[in-house]
């Protein structure tokens, strides 16, 4: 009885995963193709007039003036049409169903945006359909040390493991300024103030020092043989904040005023960790040069401001001001809205100082994928990278470009001429 | 020149349809045309004119005389009056100023403080009595940053959490003193119809109307009273004097006294609803007490195109920006202009803010991208929503005796990377700056 019952199962089993094998392979994981006679917008070289990209099994194989593919790619004729690497949002909270904020405590580095994540939600779609192949889903600014970031790419229709993106170095959300404020002061808790703000901060950095020193004295006396070492109890918060001094987390901190960005990066150099870049960072334009030297990027707002006091010095001029004093600017969107057109936020930065149309493409690809931690992988049209590309109706630069298709890893996931939603792999959702 | 700021009772036929115009009252008229009479003469020579009332002209000229245009066409038929100071527009656009059909510019500064917000009244939803130009503050930051980017002209509406959330001023951003900016008060009145006016938070907050049968109902029985109100009123004033000392005047009632304008057609009622269903309902509201009416906040209407169509009248589409349903493409929004626009409806775009109200040129660009043809997108922000003010007369085009209202850029004014050179407002050149552009020259290195 036992037996059969086992067999059963495996019968079942094998059953299933026929099922969810099928599944997968309804969306490819990788595809070829070649886009040629495009305006290619590679990023890292400039422009190339009727030039031609060729991906293979999901990588750019070559791009340029001459290239050509075995036959049975699919050929892309993209005639007076412009090609770029898919573009990067650095900072999203989309597909998360709101779950954005843990903010019954403010120090909560345990909590992991991938399981919130939503992978079958519909802005996902409408985020690709924008020309956003990646995205740093962050948690949001009510703690002063928020959750663990994930990183997807928004191959919507495939599974959640398939939308998380590879490799990819583990983001962590720290945040300043009103938001905790509000939240916390609300409530009549700490922290109510910015001297509240930072004395969290502060506190829950020394106990992750002092809980480092309680395993390393622990570990010392294993080492020694010390028999009767007793191990001190594990602490998520605690190995998270942990990972933070090790500098294994890429600290990603909102903040909107001047002076707490120098808090911060004081604080950093206190405690020996990096700050891989501040968000929002509405006001970088006045400290640009010491965000600069020492090495922290921002991802910015083109042009909202005045939403609150700590935006009311927002100025449209910031992202060029802080570039041109060598601080490496992303436009983000931190928007369901924004995120579809983030394009036309990064031509804002062409008006507002100057940018070149390299200036402002590398704002929404190489630099956010820089702060994401993934501009060896994806950012920008060159080989070996992965093949996340955009066919835009017209000079993405502008209000007037919409995506005609995109691809993910050489895989069209969406082609605004196709009925329904668009999405040639998705014939049974339309 | 008093004519030039004489915005009162006009009536304006426009493509065969009859709207109402909007009776603009209450002008303060000596303080206004100081902008005007200051206002040294310009030539705007060589640029090309987007004239929007009767197309493109080339290496054109335009003339600012005594706050109005006083020339359109060739740059070599153009004849610099005395005193005229002149602009090179070569490689540049000339355009009219632009119009937002809906913002909240002047009711509100900082959006999470609450001192410096007076957009709208939430205690009751029947507010008519609610006077925007009680609250306007003219010296407000935001509107020389919403004017550096050629808007010149804009509707400040309440928001629009209730149904009857108060009524309208247009303003030009640009003057003096407070009444200098408000070019009509009360010139219209917003009905919203969207579900946002449902006091329906939670079942133990919830109040009346907690449903959209509530706010039908609450809206109905306010125009019913209203019209009761008109009668009672009539029937005293008909009254002999003898009648009068043996009865007792009716009492005046400001909420219903605010209603009888629009009552009797002498205005616009802005009527939002954003879904299929919301339109019927309010459509069917504003025709049973015979209201004028335009659409506004048509958003996710995709199904009742064609009857829209069949209202002829215009309709303030948008935010496109805002999101689409689950079940809708990701375009369905983006498209509705044009979609709109293929059936011979006129529309204008808003941007429905304060802060953002500067990027309302970009938003009739966008649609563009979704087939709403170019000059018909750049109509959406000048000569429509004029006609739909009722200032068509002096403003919304390029045209010999309209009012100055004139901007210079360097590129196509729908497109974001375009900078705007020039700002004329009643032929006044508007200073470049504001608040951004004086912290940007503080901290630029």
């Amino acid at each position: 009885m036992k037996k059969h019952f086992t067999r059963l199962a495996v019968v079942l089993f094998v059953a299933m995963s026929a099922v969810a094998v099928f599944a997968q392979r309804a969306i490819p994981a990788k595809g070829d193709v070649l886009i040629k006679n495009a305006t290619l917008l590679t990023i890292t070289h400039g422009r190339v007039e009727h030039g031609s990209v060729y991906v293979k099994d999901g990588k750019i194989a070559a791009f340029g003036a001459n290239v050509s593919a075995p036959s049975g790619v699919t050929v892309i004729d993209a005639q007076g049409k412009y090609v770029s690497p898919g573009i990067i949002d650095s900072h999203s909270h989309m597909a998360l169903d709101n779950d954005i904020n843990e903010a019954t405590s403010p120090v909560v580095p345990h909590m992991m945006m991938r399981d919130a994540f939503v992978y079958d939600d519909r802005q996902i779609y409408r985020a690709l359909a924008g020309g956003v192949t990646a995205a740093l889903l962050l948690h949001g600014s009510a703690d002063m040390i928020g959750g663990q970031a994930v990183v997807i790419k928004t191959k919507y229709g495939m599974d959640k493991d398939q939308m998380i993106f590879p490799g990819a170095p583990q983001s962590i959300k720290f945040a300043s300024g009103e938001n905790p404020k509000r939240v916390f002061g609300g409530k009549g808790q700490l922290p109510s103030t910015r001297m509240g703000n930072f004395a969290v901060q502060r506190q829950a950095l020394l106990d992750a020092q002092q809980y480092m020193k309680d395993w390393d004295d622990y570990n010392a006396k294993v080492n020694r043989g010390d028999k009767d070492a007793k191990a001190p109890k594990r602490d998520l918060k605690l190995d998270a904040l942990a990972d933070v001094l090790r500098g294994k987390m890429f600290v990603q901190i909102h903040c909107y005023r001047a002076d707490e960005m120098l808090t911060e990066m004081a604080m950093a150099k206190e405690f020996g960790y990096k700050v891989r870049a501040f968000h929002h960072a509405l006001e970088a334009y006045k400290v640009a040069d010491q965000i600069a030297a020492n090495g922290v990027g921002i991802a910015t707002f083109a042009d909202w401001w005045g939403y609150k006091y700590e935006a009311w010095d927002a100025i449209p001029w910031n992202a060029v001001m802080a570039m041109r004093q060598g601080v490496r600017v992303a436009i983000k969107s931190d928007s369901d809205d924004f995120v579809r057109r983030l394009n036309q936020e990064a031509a804002k930065t062409m008006r507002y100082g100057g940018a070149t149309e390299d200036e402002a493409m590398k704002m929404i690809t190489i630099n956010p994928a820089w702060i994401v931690g993934i501009d060896d992988k994806v950012g920008s049209i060159d080989v070996g990278k992965d093949g996340d590309l955009v066919l835009w109706s017209d000079y993405p630069l502008s209000s007037f470009a919409v995506p005609d298709k995109v691809w993910i890893d050489g895989v069209m996931f969406f082609d605004r001429m196709q009925p329904g939603l668009g999405m040639p792999q998705m014939k049974e959702a339309q | 020149m008093k004519q030039t700021l004489d915005l009162r009772l006009q009536t304006l036929v426009a493509a065969g349809l009859l709207l109402v115009g909007t009776p603009m009252v209450g002008q303060k008229k000596a303080a206004a045309p100081a902008n005007a009479s200051e206002a040294q003469a310009t030539v705007i020579r060589g640029g090309k004119c987007l004239t929007v009332s009767h197309g493109t002209i080339d290496n054109c000229a335009v003339v600012l005389e005594s706050g109005k245009i006083s020339y359109v066409g060739a740059a070599g038929g153009a004849k610099a009056p005395a005193g005229a100071k002149t602009i090179d527009a070569t490689n540049m656009t000339v355009y009219p100023g632009l119009i937002d059909s809906e913002t909240h510019l002047g009711l509100t500064d900082i959006s999470a403080d609450q001192s410096t917000r007076d957009e709208v009244e939430t205690s009751d939803e029947i507010m008519p009595h609610m006077h925007v130009y009680e609250a306007f503050h003219a010296e407000t930051a935001l509107i020389p940053v919403t004017r550096f980017n050629g808007i010149t002209n804009a509707i400040v509406a309440p928001t629009d959490k209730d149904t009857l959330p108060g009524q309208d001023i247009f303003i030009q951003l640009d003057g003096r003193e407070q009444p200098d900016y408000i070019l009509g008060r009360d010139v219209a009145m917003p009905m919203n119809f969207t579900g946002d006016q449902r006091r329906n938070e939670s079942f133990e907050r919830a109040k009346y109307p907690q449903t959209r049968m509530g706010m039908a109902a609450q809206l109905r029985q306010a125009f019913l009273d209203a019209q009761d109100y008109m009668k009672k009123q009539d029937d005293w004033a008909k009254k002999s004097d003898a009648d009068k000392a043996k009865g007792s005047e009716p009492k005046r009632d400001l909420r219903l006294e605010a209603l009888v304008p629009y009552l009797q057609g002498k205005k616009p009622v802005v009527l939002a609803a954003e879904s299929g269903s919301d339109v019927e309902t309010a459509v069917a509201l504003a025709q049973e007490f015979k209201l004028h009416f335009v659409l506004n906040r048509v958003t996710h209407a995709q199904k009742v195109l064609d009857r829209i169509a069949e209202l002829k009248v215009p309709v303030i589409v948008g935010p496109i920006y805002e999101m689409p349903k689950e079940d809708e493409r990701y375009d369905a929004v983006y498209s509705l202009p044009a979609q709109l626009a293929k059936r011979g409806v006129r529309v204008a775009f808003a941007s429905y803010d304060a802060h953002q109200s500067r990027n309302l040129p970009y938003a009739a660009g966008y649609a563009t991208a979704f087939g709403l043809p170019h000059d018909e997108a750049l109509r959406a922000i000048t000569l429509t929503p004029a006609e739909i003010w009722g200032v068509a007369d002096r403003l919304g085009s390029l045209d010999v005796g309209k009012m100055a209202n004139v901007v210079v850029a360097n590129g196509d004014p729908l497109d974001v990377k375009t900078d705007v050179k020039h700002v004329f407002i009643q032929g006044r050149e508007i200073p470049m700056v504001n608040r951004q552009t004086q912290l940007r020259d503080q901290y630029w290195k």
